[in-house]
């Protein structure tokens, strides 16, 4: 273990060192080859020019290079191998797309994806705002908010851990040590297997998102509340408009931008829900889901690659809508600087 | 803002109720598995944890000794002694004799079993039973009550985690893991933002839309190829693929798109003004760079490395795909997950496992949350 930690405080050192060491000598032998003082006067613009051609390739070269081999290269790696067999060595053509549209595992994955795509964004979004709104008007609300926000830092294993103890179940007769049975017997409620209920197990994966997300939600959207015009609110009061006007008609239009870009980074996270259902179910009882399902065939009965980039490519396409939105917001808004 | 809802004292009141039980909701599932790593382990499995610190109560069933105890006191036959034949320290609140009724009579009176028959059961466990004709037979009386423990609270889960359940040494782990996935991005992307907000060079343009569209590409792309890549290179070189270095890379990689994003957009706001005249003055880029840009960008790297942080210490995906299951390199997520399948039930070592995962991140959010929240804001189009 002490042979583990000076190794990676060994790393920190060579890591960082390294990358100084890489920019500044870069730059020092830029200077050396093209040098731009103590050289007459054109020679001295020429080697200036030359420098400024180079040195943001400098700068930008190591970032490129990690880029490439771990985003851009895997990327165009995952799309030909679903073209290809269990150990991507022989072309299959797309027999994946077609085994893809024909596995029931596969089809129940996806329906519940779209399951939790249609709640779980919803969900945090709406909670977010309305705690956004309420916390907004107490005295206590940074302290409210805080507390809210907490799960945003917690893992995935984490809160599902916690909520497996929520959701635990003993047998009739015994001392219910779950919260949520315990108070469905102190109502005279029946106690139930909540993870392992067809369907419904679903929803109570998707609290555990929830109550990560929605701080998310609320943070980003209780920042774009407090940037609305004081005079817009005063103007709707005045003219003698109930607070769920205000809410409706003039604070949520003003921030639409915001609930969308809270909206979809939510939904990309969804896209790739994958811990809280392998550690509360492992897709058993009909709630599995692509991430999870894509997990399964790398590695099931030593992998199948064709299959696992197959659902890879399904999840990728989902994204593409956003990300072609992400990229014209951007230009948009920066104008090409 | 204030204007927005009623001012009536009702509706002031309804808001601080609703605010209070979003804030119950979110809060309690959390602070459930800190008492219960807390409690003693007997008693989790005996009481809900949010009775903890009410004494827990349990029925027992036991035997009253046999008819040869007997002896004869102001004629009639008595049996006495204490229930508890252990001498533990718990608390009768009732008893009975028939396990349908295990709570028929409060402790302390006495109860009438038939044919003259009493039987006294007192709070701390004494009891006298009593007949007018001698008792016969080798099998005493069954007896059942329901007693109460005082709550304890104890240290020892967190001693056996640490220790045996191997959750100490994922510790390391995850810290080994972290630190260095935390510190190499920062360089480099702060340099290749630096290029890609205040440099000119063509290409630019297209660079910087392939780093807000490789934002959202799924983790899930990258698995497989870089799988096999690292396998290949293990093959090749006859090292091992998993390994430290491996994972603090692929972290590298993951990171970097949104730190590249976040620290350009927040370069390219500095004043354009405190640039040029460094430069009128002969300052290159890389002086720039180290003495101007770096010093101003400190609240945007910290932003970074906190959300880094906090990515990369609660994954379990790439810990699972790029590390080993051995105890010298099983990560705090994965070994957590491994205790779900092989201590399902054993609560008190679940719950003080998951605190302890959860600790470090708590405290580096609570000490650190305006940089978190700033980065929040500045890179919200990020999916996590």
């Amino acid at each position: 273990m002490a042979a583990q930690i000076f190794s990676a405080i060994f790393v920190i050192i060579i890591g960082v060192g390294g990358c100084v060491a890489y920019f500044w000598g870069a730059n020092k032998l830029l200077d050396l080859i093209f040098p731009s003082r103590g050289v007459s006067g054109t020679a001295a613009v020429n080697n200036l020019r030359r420098q400024g051609l180079v040195r943001p390739w400098l700068f930008v070269g190591p970032a490129m290079i990690i880029l490439t081999i771990y985003l851009i290269y895997p990327v165009i790696a995952t799309l030909w191998l679903s073209f290809f067999d269990r150990g991507g060595t022989g072309f299959v053509g797309v027999a994946n797309y077609e085994w893809a549209l024909r596995d029931p595992d596969l089809r129940n994955a996806i329906l519940n994806n779209l399951l939790w795509l249609a709640v779980v964004p919803a969900a945090c979004t709406f909670l977010g705002l309305i705690i956004a709104v309420l916390t907004d008007k107490i005295w206590w609300g940074t302290i409210a908010k805080s507390l809210i926000f907490l799960p945003l830092a917690i893992s995935f294993v984490g809160a599902s851990v916690i909520w497996k103890f929520i959701y635990e179940y003993r047998g009739e007769g015994q001392v219910q040590i779950g919260l949520l049975n315990a108070i469905i017997q102190h109502f005279g409620g029946q106690p139930q297997v909540w993870i392992s209920l067809p369907f419904w197990n679903n929803f109570f994966l998707m609290i555990i998102l929830i109550w990560i997300q929605t701080g998310f939600a609320m943070v980003i959207l209780s920042s774009a509340l407090r940037g609305i015009p004081e005079e817009t609110l005063e103007a709707a009061v005045i003219d003698g408009a109930n607070p769920f006007q205000i809410f409706w008609k003039i604070m949520v239009p003003q921030i639409w931008g915001t609930i969308a870009v809270v909206w979809t980074t939510i939904t990309i996270l969804v896209l790739k829900v994958f811990d809280i259902v392998l550690t509360m179910t492992n897709g058993q009882w009909n709630s599995q889901v692509l991430a999870n399902l894509m997990f399964d065939w790398m590695f099931r009965g030593g992998g199948d690659f064709g299959r696992g980039a197959t659902i890879a490519i399904i999840i990728m396409i989902a994204v593409i809508p956003i990300m072609v939105w992400n990229i014209r917001q951007a230009n948009k808004e920066t104008g090409g600087h | 803002m204030a204007v927005a809802t009623g001012n009536s004292f009702a509706s002031r009141f309804g808001v601080h109720i609703a605010v209070l039980i979003f804030v119950a909701i979110w809060t309690i599932p959390t602070l459930g598995i800190l008492v219960s790593s807390l409690r003693d382990k007997d008693q989790i499995i005996a009481s809900g944890w949010w009775n903890s610190f009410a004494s827990s109560s349990q029925t027992e069933a036991g035997r009253l000794p046999p008819a040869s105890a007997q002896t004869q006191k102001d004629g009639k036959y008595v049996i006495e002694g204490s229930v508890f034949g252990d001498g533990a320290k718990r608390a009768i609140s009732a008893f009975g004799v028939k396990a349908a009724t295990p709570t028929q009579y409060p402790a302390g009176t006495s109860a009438d079993l038939g044919d003259g028959v009493t039987l006294q059961v007192n709070a701390d466990g004494s009891f006298v039973l009593a007949s007018p004709k001698a008792f016969e037979g080798d099998r005493g009386q069954r007896v059942y009550y329901a007693s109460s423990a005082p709550p304890k609270f104890t240290t020892d889960n967190y001693q056996t985690v640490l220790f045996s359940e191997g959750i100490g040494r994922s510790f390391m782990n995850s810290l080994t893991v972290t630190i260095p996935a935390t510190v190499i991005p920062i360089l480099i992307a702060a340099f290749a933002a630096y290029a890609l907000a205040w440099m000119r060079f063509p290409g630019r343009a297209l660079l910087i839309a392939v780093i807000i569209g490789l934002l959202v590409v799924p983790l899930q792309m990258s698995l497989i190829p870089l799988l096999k890549l690292y396998n290949g290179v293990g093959t090749f070189f006859g090292v091992p693929s998993k390994t430290y270095l491996g994972i603090w890379l692929a972290h590298t990689g993951f990171g970097l798109p949104f730190a590249i994003y976040l620290l350009r957009s927040y370069i390219a706001g500095l004043p354009r003004e405190i640039m040029e005249s460094a430069r009128i003055d002969g300052a290159s880029d890389f002086e720039i760079f180290v003495k101007i840009v770096l010093p101003l960008s400190f609240p945007v790297l910290a932003s970074f490395a906190i959300f880094q942080f906090l990515w990369v210490w609660n994954d379990l995906l790439v810990a699972m795909v790029f590390l080993g299951t051995a105890p010298d390199q099983i990560v705090l997520t994965a070994k957590l997950n491994a205790l779900l399948g092989s201590r399902g039930g054993n609560w008190e070592i679940l719950t003080t496992s998951a605190f302890i995962t959860i600790i470090v991140p708590l405290i580096v959010f609570f000490s650190l949350q305006r940089y978190f929240v700033r980065g929040l804001l500045a890179g919200s189009v990020k999916g996590g």
